[in-house]
């Protein structure tokens, strides 16, 4: 982690007013992504992982809000915008030129009424001065580039001439078209099946060697983290609980959390009968946090002090986790 | 696409069919004489008989329904009982009123409701919100009568805006004529646009939570856009299925509205018609509000067919 981050999140944290309470969803969010890296933020279900990232493209629904902490994102030009505070106006020329997402639901995320060569065209017509033959020749090579077979005569198709994969590759393209300085892919691949989804992180490593942008890779699996990754982010609750290298943190995690999601991957080399270990327990609600460590409640390792708040600190250079205890589960691995 | 409109033609022609058959049922089992009530309480026996031979009312049922299909498909629907004209020619003379009144409170009630509706849905739960979801339900569940007296009384009687009453006189030019429409359109439009309120607004309402706006917004272009390009085709097709819709109420609606501004249109006709047993002309009207039904019902179909691309006919 020595070159200058692209983009740092240093303790953004987001609310939501549903039924007239107020609910903290990012408590404590930090993490940074290095220029033509792949930050996978990694974390169960709810932990909070789609807010960050529609938080960081200032996309949250309007019952959310940013309430506190800072996301530096250093532009195209030099200049450092703090996407945490960035008035709207100024959000949409961040939005698909200098940070462009990619969701889930290749199914649901292109529209229905509009043919893929007019939904990539119109990035080109928001943030770039061409004419029309020039954007058209723009998404042939686009989609060339994604491997869309026959990519010239497909610009006229509707989405739902395309398969759940081929789709997936047109939000590719999409999201590519105009080179955007950061990729955030909320789990690309999810919905895909396995030979698909594949091929999909196939081409996303080729085109991130081939136009050098930096990716924050959402997913909850760890054989994907492992095979995408250069850094990782641990979510639980809200809050990032453990950020390092891939290697490191595979190697020696210093949160019991990681370990436990770690533990839960199937692996070819373990032998036959021996069972993955689930995490006992279930994450608490957001409204019911406990006072200290949101995990301690599952942790093996908890003590008593685990009650008290605990910051994600530097347990190596380049090795942060909010852990009383990083030491100690380190040393264990 | 071709086949497909003619296919819908030739099933307009089937449903013309049924509706000819089911008004001549119904006329015929209706109680009261037409003849007598034509020649009023004075007339003898002896002419109401030979005005039912004149008329082929003397003759079996079947005999006239086959006359009456015969000249029909020659654009022949009788004579009008009360006038002694041809029906289709009285029926033209009062088209032109309703057929104007009709597409005004359209185009009033469109104006109004689709750009309102998207603006709350866009502003959901607000107050603007808020305020037009209740304006709405009060706006649909008052008779259209009593907003046109209403209406009627402060608009045109007291504040003088617009004629009160009538389609101007015999020699009134065009623009006269449709000066006379203007509030009685605005009070039809009133039921109707509440109607095309709701469903824009719910239509909205929908489209604006799918994942492609998410995406349409992570593309960097103005809320505008987002709403007006992205979501409102979407919305579209609801909200044009629902405009046709209101089309068959416009027309129940124009019958009352006409009567209270005292307008000479087809509704009030067909009043008259009813009230006289004036069978050919009430089959008349019908008729023609069916053939229109059914031609909106095709303009409304094959709209779908421009808005999205996955209707396949
Ligand atoms: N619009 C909203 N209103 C209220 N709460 C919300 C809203 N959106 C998200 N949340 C809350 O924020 C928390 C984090 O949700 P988020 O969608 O970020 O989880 P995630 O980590 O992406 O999970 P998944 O793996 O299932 O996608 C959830 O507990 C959810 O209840
Ligand atoms: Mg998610």
């Amino acid at each position: 982690m020595n070159r200058a981050p692209i983009l740092s999140v240093d303790g953004l944290r987001v609310a939501f007013r549903s039924r007239g309470r107020q609910v903290t969803a990012l408590r404590d969010v930090d993490f940074s992504i290095e220029a033509g890296r792949t930050l996978a933020l990694v974390g169960e279900s709810g932990s909070g992982k789609s807010v960050t990232s529609l938080a960081l493209l200032g996309l949250l629904p309007p019952n959310g809000k940013v309430t506190g902490g800072r996301a530096t994102y250093r532009s195209r030009n030099g200049a450092t915008l703090d996407l945490a505070g960035l008035p709207a106006k100024q959000f949409r020329k961040v939005r698909g030129r200098e940070i462009a997402m990619i969701f889930q639901e290749p199914m649901s995320s292109l529209n229905p009424l509009f043919s893929i060569g007019e939904q990539i065209g119109e990035m080109l017509k928001l943030h770039e001065d061409l004419d029309a033959a020039a954007r058209r020749r723009r998404v042939v090579e686009m989609l060339e580039l994604v491997e869309i077979p026959a990519a010239a005569s497909r610009l006229d198709d509707y989405p739902h001439e395309l398969s759940g994969g081929m789709r997936q590759r047109v939000m590719i393209a999409l999201a590519l078209v105009c080179a955007p300085q950061l990729l955030i892919a909320d789990e690309p691949t999810t919905a895909l099946d396995v030979t698909v989804q594949a091929q999909i992180l196939d081409l996303m490593r080729r085109l991130q060697r081939e136009m050098g942008m930096s990716i924050l890779f959402i997913t909850h699996d760890m054989g994907v983290v492992a095979e995408m990754a250069d850094d990782v982010a641990v979510m639980y609750a809200g809050a990032i609980v453990e950020e390092a290298g891939v290697e490191a943190l595979f190697a020696r995690p210093a949160h019991p959390y990681t370990r436990g999601l770690l533990a839960s991957i199937p692996r070819p080399d373990r032998p036959e009968g021996e069972r993955l270990k689930a995490i006992p327990g279930a994450v608490p609600p957001l409204t019911a946090l406990p006072p200290g460590c949101a995990f301690a409640p599952r942790c093996p390792h908890a003590l008593p002090a685990c009650d008290q708040p605990v910051a994600l600190e530097a347990v190596l250079p380049a090795h942060r986790a909010a852990c009383i205890r990083a030491s100690e589960v380190m040393a264990d691995a | 696409m071709l086949k497909y409109v003619l296919n819908r033609l030739f099933g307009m022609v089937v449903v013309l069919f049924l509706v000819l058959t089911i008004t001549f049922v119904i006329v015929r089992v209706a109680p009261g004489d037409p003849a007598a009530l034509m020649l009023g309480p004075d007339a003898t026996p002896q002419d109401a008989a030979a005005l039912r031979i004149e008329l082929g009312l003397d003759q079996p049922i079947l005999v006239q329904y086959g006359k009456f299909l015969l000249s029909a498909a020659a654009g022949d629907l009788g004579q009008s009982l009360f006038f002694h004209r041809p029906v289709l020619s009285v029926l033209a003379e009062r088209a032109e009123p309703t057929a104007f009144l009709a597409l005004f409170s359209l185009i009033f009630s469109i104006v109004i409701a689709v750009p309102i509706g998207i603006y709350v849905a866009y502003r959901r739960g607000g107050a603007a919100d808020q305020g037009a979801v209740s304006a709405a339900m009060l706006a649909a569940s008052v008779p259209s009568f009593w907003t046109g007296l209403v209406l009627q009384r402060w608009l045109a009687s007291d504040l003088g805006w617009f004629p009160a009453s009538g389609y101007g006189g015999p020699g009134a030019g065009f623009f006269d004529r449709m000066g006379y429409l203007i509030l009685p359109s605005i009070v039809l439009g009133i039921v109707n646009s509440a109607l095309i309120l709701r469903f824009t607004r719910a239509s909205m309402l929908d489209v604006l939570g799918e994942d492609y706006i998410r995406t349409a917004r992570s593309k960097g272009m103005s809320e505008g856009r987002v709403v007006l390009r992205h979501a409102l085709k979407n919305a579209a097709i609801p909200i044009v299925t629902v405009v046709g819709l209101t089309f068959a109420l416009l027309v129940s609606g124009a019958v009352v509205t006409e009567r209270v501004f005292n307008i000479p249109g087809m509704g009030s006709l067909v009043v008259g018609a009813v009230l006289r047993r004036d069978y050919p002309i009430i089959q008349g009207t019908l008729i023609v509000v069916a053939a229109l039904y059914i031609l909106i019902n095709l303009c409304t179909d094959l709209l779908y067919l421009l808005i999205d691309k996955r209707v396949r006919y």
